[in-house]
């Protein structure tokens, strides 16, 4: 009986394994002592914010949601709340959850680089950076009546009337909203064939697709500070 | 010297030393790796890892911050429990004798308080490390969506905390929250198309999260028990799930 054994080449097992005891766990144990410290030095010398007790009657103004979800409530200046807070928390979190389906891109897996994923870290960099600009305005520049404040002026009660909005007539809105997501759906397949074809038809769409609405929602922010525009698209059931 | 060594033997050989601690101190690699997978709380490391995943310039240790912070948080949150009742009536002069009367409790709340603030912000910050590192690339693409529901329910955790103290800052600011869920489409009574369902106040989804049409004892009650016993519970287990997937799917990220 013969042995058939293919030649095979010297598979070089690269083992830059270290112990885990003591060289991974000291450092864990040593980032939980400067945390805790941490916290515990800072809670020593900043008291927790406490007003005074609940009063239905009495509403606080500006009344503010937790910090971090203040980029939501900033939203609520330029879309219905039916938007800013259900659907587009909703179309951030579905779309974080498709990141890992939707990039297709094998290179990059495991280590710090931008040149091998320009497009995703872009795109994942400016939504990251967006959202908190938006928390740093709802935090800082936004008083009572949720009004406009720069850092170096006083809060008051005394600021000048906003400008009246008004609505563009349906027709335009929806040929806008139409003509920007038809033209950023089939020129960047177009332009750039090589970046559709590896991501197929599916993929790109719903990349697309998400990246479209993140623009979208800046233009309309856009609209609405430089041309008070108050809805793009106003129906008698919806606005946007 | 010879004294101190005597003692250390008569300490440790012995039946009930040995029976607790199972290998010696001495640093031999057998030990290091018994180090590990010998203690429950330790074997959730592998015994060896790859040098790169004990950098911190790679992992920025945001992850394993975040999951220590809520061990802090679950434990200052207990000792919070002990001065606390979810009772419109009590609930805002609990909080005043925590800062007022309770020995430490002034100290005891602004650590949570702030805990929770830090936790929201390593959790994202974990993120961002772990998308710049592509670490959600297959075959971890499963484990990136538990995390963004993990990221999820540590906003929903510190959100149903901010109603506790029952003081103005709190009550308004769930009411700015809970009023979006009014908004919801068909599920909210003033959510587009909601007429569709028949919604109205007393039967749409911000009813349900708030056991009532306005902030009242039921909201109370229901923060509370949301905040310390059921999205924790939530949050625990799919924490396991998390760190059990990073073991199952080839450890700590790397270059392949």
């Amino acid at each position: 009986m013969e042995v058939r054994q293919e030649k095979r080449g010297v598979v070089e097992v690269k083992d830059d394994k270290v112990f885990t005891w003591p060289t991974l766990v000291a450092k864990e144990f040593l980032a939980a002592i400067f945390v805790t410290v941490g916290l515990l030095v800072y809670s020593y010398f900043t008291d927790a914010p406490l007003r005074e007790l609940s009063n239905p009657g009495q509403a606080e103004n500006p009344a503010k949601a937790p910090w971090y979800f203040l980029g939501l409530q900033e939203a609520l200046v330029y879309f219905d709340p039916w938007f800013a807070g259900v659907v587009l928390p909703s179309i951030i979190v579905v779309g974080l959850i498709m990141i890992p389906y939707l990039d297709n891109n094998p290179k990059g897996n495991g280590y710090y680089c931008y040149k091998e994923r320009k497009f995703s870290i872009t795109v994942f960099m400016a939504g990251y950076v967006l959202w908190y600009i938006l928390i740093y305005i709802g935090t800082a520049l936004r008083g009572p009546f949720w009004a406009f404040f720069w850092p170096w002026e006083k809060w008051t009660h005394d600021f000048p009337t906003p400008p009246p909005l008004h609505s563009l007539p349906l027709p335009l809105g929806v040929i806008l909203v139409c003509g920007f997501y038809f033209l950023g759906m089939t020129i960047p397949a177009l332009v750039k064939k090589d970046f559709f074809q590896k991501l197929g038809v599916i993929r790109y769409a719903l990349t697309m697709g998400l990246l479209l609405t993140m623009i979208a929602t800046v233009i309309k922010m856009v609209f609405r500070l430089a041309f008070n525009v108050k809805y793009i698209i106003a129906t008698p059931w919806i606005n946007i | 010297m010879k004294l101190l060594q005597q003692l250390i033997k008569l300490i440790t050989d012995n039946e009930i030393w040995r029976s607790v601690f199972r290998h010696g101190y001495s640093d031999t690699p057998r030990n290091r790796v018994l180090q590990i997978i010998s203690n429950i709380w330790l074997h959730l490391h592998p015994a060896k890892v790859r040098e790169h995943g004990t950098k911190i310039r790679f992992t920025w240790c945001m992850g394993g911050i975040t999951f220590f912070i809520f061990l802090f948080e679950t434990i200052t949150g207990i000792l919070l429990m002990f001065y606390y009742v979810p009772d419109v009536n009590r609930a805002y002069a609990d909080i005043v004798d925590l800062m007022y009367v309770v020995p430490f409790g002034r100290f005891l709340r602004n650590s949570h308080r702030w805990g929770a603030h830090a936790m929201v912000i390593t959790v994202s910050i974990h993120m961002l490390r772990v998308f710049l590192t592509g670490s959600y690339k297959p075959p971890r693409q499963f484990n990136w969506v538990v995390g963004v529901v993990l990221l999820v329910l540590t906003f929903l955790l510190s959100f149903t905390g901010y109603l506790l103290p029952w003081d103005q800052l709190g009550y308004w600011a769930i009411t700015v929250g809970t009023n979006m869920a009014r908004a919801t489409p068909l599920l909210g009574h003033e959510g587009p198309f909601s007429y569709i369902l028949g919604m109205k106040a007393n039967n749409d989804v911000r009813f349900a999260l708030l056991g009532g049409t306005m902030i009242d004892a039921p909201a109370l009650l229901r923060a509370y028990v949301w905040h310390c016993v059921g999205i924790p519970v939530i949050a625990a287990a799919l924490m396991m799930v998390h760190f059990w997937r990073v073991r199952k799917d080839g450890g700590i990220s790397g270059p392949l």
